[in-house]
């Protein structure tokens, strides 16, 4: 085992079968995102030839790249795997949710309320999802089996240590586990392990045309979700994604690189981290995300 | 490109937060908007230079109080090797924290302030490592800029440690003369101490041997999950789930199945949804047996040759990690690796001063970040071995049953 990614890839198989043998109804939460897409892989290769013991869960804010949706159920259907998509829309209804307003009207904080009404409605005591420690400062310090209570909260100062590969997921009725097996993998590490693996991606990782306007200094897409004011300037550039999450708060960069290789060049060569070049939601503070999680954010 | 999980202890005055900051920066591991961030918050700083100490600090209180409190994980690597950092803190009152983050680490950076020497957290630091058996250690001589770099400085402390790290039995000790805050013998070769002919911080990290660390002997596979699809075409498929996590399995060896001590054959090893015919330690695999045998989560396959220990009375040094103290006869769920039994503390037979590594003996309890050696039964027997022959299979941890929290974590000693 001298490959760092053999060796990564080995410790997150592991993890999933943990889930597998620890919890009575885990869920792989999927955003069609690389990460989750590589989460699927390795689920492939942890659990194959059997089914795997937990179904895809969608938390679908309305506000997706079409690129990403198709992918999902192509990808479902692939896999034969069954896949639960619950929609931000319905929560926002049915609990009378205030919609956020603005320029970049993000429903990304209310994914949470969706989240946890979708654990509750199937009685899932551990959700898996695709965060690295890599990604944010709050989340270097998050345990791979992050014990949330009944609302979902995070508390940073009650964590379980986690000693050598032995995983606790022990809980209370009511409490559940998020479970992040792709904890020490980079974005890099991500993306070398695509190319090895040649995992299909969603096209919108890949250098293509699109209307964007420029907007502190981050590049986001034209799209009925954001509000265009007059001094906005609308130019046809260049661009891929970096992170694919809603196009209300996910910025593009320009680009020209159509392949995996391509973009592993300009990850090496780019000065800037991943969230920070594309994420409008978390330039917010300082401790956005610490904040976030602490309320039952993933 | 291999992967290097190191671990470095210390409180912000050591400068350990100076010191990751200082690797990561002269390893270009830092990216513009980390750094932006980075001189927003270091602007109140007179000298206006960047406080690289503010890059590892996670959490809100850990920034309020500027201290370390959890353990952070970082990330970074050269063309020669991936690194995983477990930043932990160095006080007593973390002594949990950095058992957690040292239990998974190949290396330990201990650093010594130039200026005192060897104190009790040098020793405090030094007992983890041997308790908790890191392989590599590494004596980084910190603030060598503060003692006019000397090279008599230096040797002193050398020889004082070497002769301390001899009572506790640590092996593989490298040892470095640095400045963190100014970067001698981080990335680059200080130019203020000539007299220094060894290797700098990062082509010691990148060239340590680790390789000679993985047990290739002692087969040992805890089955995690039994794979049976069930459906018509793989009716009688049934398959072992389980990382190896030492020795290694070729098809067709001998396999005895613990502690039930049931034996059988593998007629097949499936890794990445293929057929090998040999797998290793660190791999994840689906093995199969050539008899029908009941199987489950928790059993472990294991060769002839090598044997592990099989028994349910077990001498340990435990950290106790919760704010409820452990007392002799107290019961808990004791897991070790996947597998899960109920067990008694039966006897705290003394604690260790952390600090002057004195035994105290007579105790009653054992509180949050003591170490203390006891004996533990459990309700069926582990196939476990000695802490000291196999850390991947001489650690087990301690859950208390109606908080189901991770109360302590146990190194087997005989």
């Amino acid at each position: 085992m001298s490959d760092y990614l053999d060796e990564l890839e080995s410790e997150s198989i592991h993890i999933l079968r943990e889930v597998a043998g620890q919890f009575e109804k885990p869920a792989l939460l999927f955003s069609g995102g690389k990460d989750s897409i590589t989460m699927v892989h390795l689920a492939l290769k942890a659990f194959r030839p059997g089914r795997f013991p937990f179904p895809l869960v969608h938390i679908d804010t309305g506000h997706n790249f079409l690129e990403a949706l198709e992918y999902r159920d192509h990808l479902v259907e692939a896999i034969g795997e069954r896949l639960i998509v619950r929609k931000v829309e319905d929560t926002i209804k049915s609990k009378s949710l205030t919609e956020p307003k603005g320029k970049f009207a993000s429903r990304n904080a209310l994914q949470t309320y969706t989240l946890l009404d979708t654990i509750e409605e199937f009685g899932f005591d551990a959700c898996i999802g695709g965060a690295r420690r890599d990604e944010e400062k709050a989340r270097a310090k998050e345990r791979i089996f992050s014990v949330r209570d009944e609302f979902g909260q995070w508390d940073p100062k009650r964590q379980r240590p986690e000693l050598w590969n032995t995983y606790n997921g022990k809980i209370q009725k009511g409490e559940n586990v998020r479970v992040f097996p792709i904890s020490n993998w980079t974005e890099l590490d991500i993306w070398n392990y695509i190319r090895r693996e040649n995992i299909r991606l969603p096209s919108i990782y890949f250098s293509h045309q699109r209307e964007v306007i420029e907007y502190e200094g981050q590049l986001v897409a034209v799209s009925g979700f954001i509000r265009l004011d007059e001094n906005d300037k609308v130019m046809n550039k260049n661009v891929r994604y970096r992170t694919v999450g809603d196009m209300s708060c996910t910025a593009a960069v320009e680009s020209v690189a159509s392949t995996v290789h391509d973009i592993i060049n300009e990850i090496i060569a780019t000065r800037t981290s991943e969230r920070g070049e594309t994420r409008i939601d978390d330039r917010l503070s300082e401790a956005a995300m610490e904040d976030r999680k602490k309320n039952g954010y993933f | 490109m291999d992967l290097l999980r190191f671990i470095t202890a210390g409180s912000v005055d050591d400068g350990k937060s100076t010191l990751i900051g200082r690797l990561l920066y002269d390893s270009k591991n830092i990216l513009t908007d980390q750094l932006e961030a980075l001189e927003k918050q270091s602007r109140n700083k007179e000298d206006g230079s960047i406080d690289l100490a503010l890059l590892t600090d996670g959490l809100r209180a850990e920034r309020e109080q500027g201290i370390t409190i959890d353990v952070a994980y970082k990330y970074f690597s050269t063309p020669k090797r991936k690194f995983i950092i477990a930043d932990a803190p160095g006080h007593t009152q973390y002594t949990r924290n950095l058992v957690t983050g040292a239990s998974n680490a190949q290396l330990m950076i201990i650093l010594v302030d130039a200026r005192n020497g060897i104190v009790e957290q040098t020793r405090r630091h030094s007992l983890i490592a041997s308790m908790l058996n890191i392989p590599h250690v590494l004596v980084a001589i910190n603030k060598m800029d503060l003692v006019e770099y000397s090279q008599d400085v230096y040797n002193n402390i050398v020889i004082e440690y070497a002769g301390f790290a001899r009572t506790l039995g640590l092996k593989n000790i490298a040892y470095l003369p640095i400045s963190a805050l100014n970067g001698d013998n981080i990335v680059d070769q200080s130019v203020n101490m000539p007299w220094f002919e060894g290797s700098t911080l990062l082509e010691t990290l990148e060239t340590t041997s680790i390789a000679s660390d993985i047990n290739l002997t002692h087969a040992r596979m805890f089955v995690q999950y039994v794979i049976r699809p069930q459906s018509e075409e793989l009716h009688d498929y049934r398959g072992y789930a389980g990382k190896i996590i030492s020795g290694t399995y070729r098809t067709g060896d001998e396999i005895t199945i613990l502690p039930a001590g049931i034996s059988s054959r593998l007629s097949r090893i499936e890794r990445n949804q293929q057929d090998v015919e040999e797998a290793v330690a660190g791999q994840s695999v689906i093995m199969h047996l050539e008899d029908d045998i009941d199987i489950s989560r928790g059993d472990v396959f294991v060769k002839k040759d090598h044997p592990p220990l099989l028994g349910q009375e077990l001498e340990v040094l435990l950290c106790w990690m919760d704010s409820k103290p452990l007392r002799a006869g107290n019961k808990y769920l004791l897991q070790h690796n996947s597998r899960r039994v109920k067990s008694v503390v039966r006897e705290i037979e003394f604690k260790l001063d952390v600090n002057s590594l004195e035994k105290q003996e007579g105790i009653e309890k054992a509180d949050l970040n003591d170490i203390v050696r006891a004996k533990i039964r459990t309700a069926s027997p582990l196939a476990y071995d000695l802490y000291k022959d196999l850390r991947a299979n001489g650690g087990l941890i301690l859950i208390d049953e109606t908080s189901n929290v991770t109360v302590g974590a146990c190194m087997i000693q005989e």
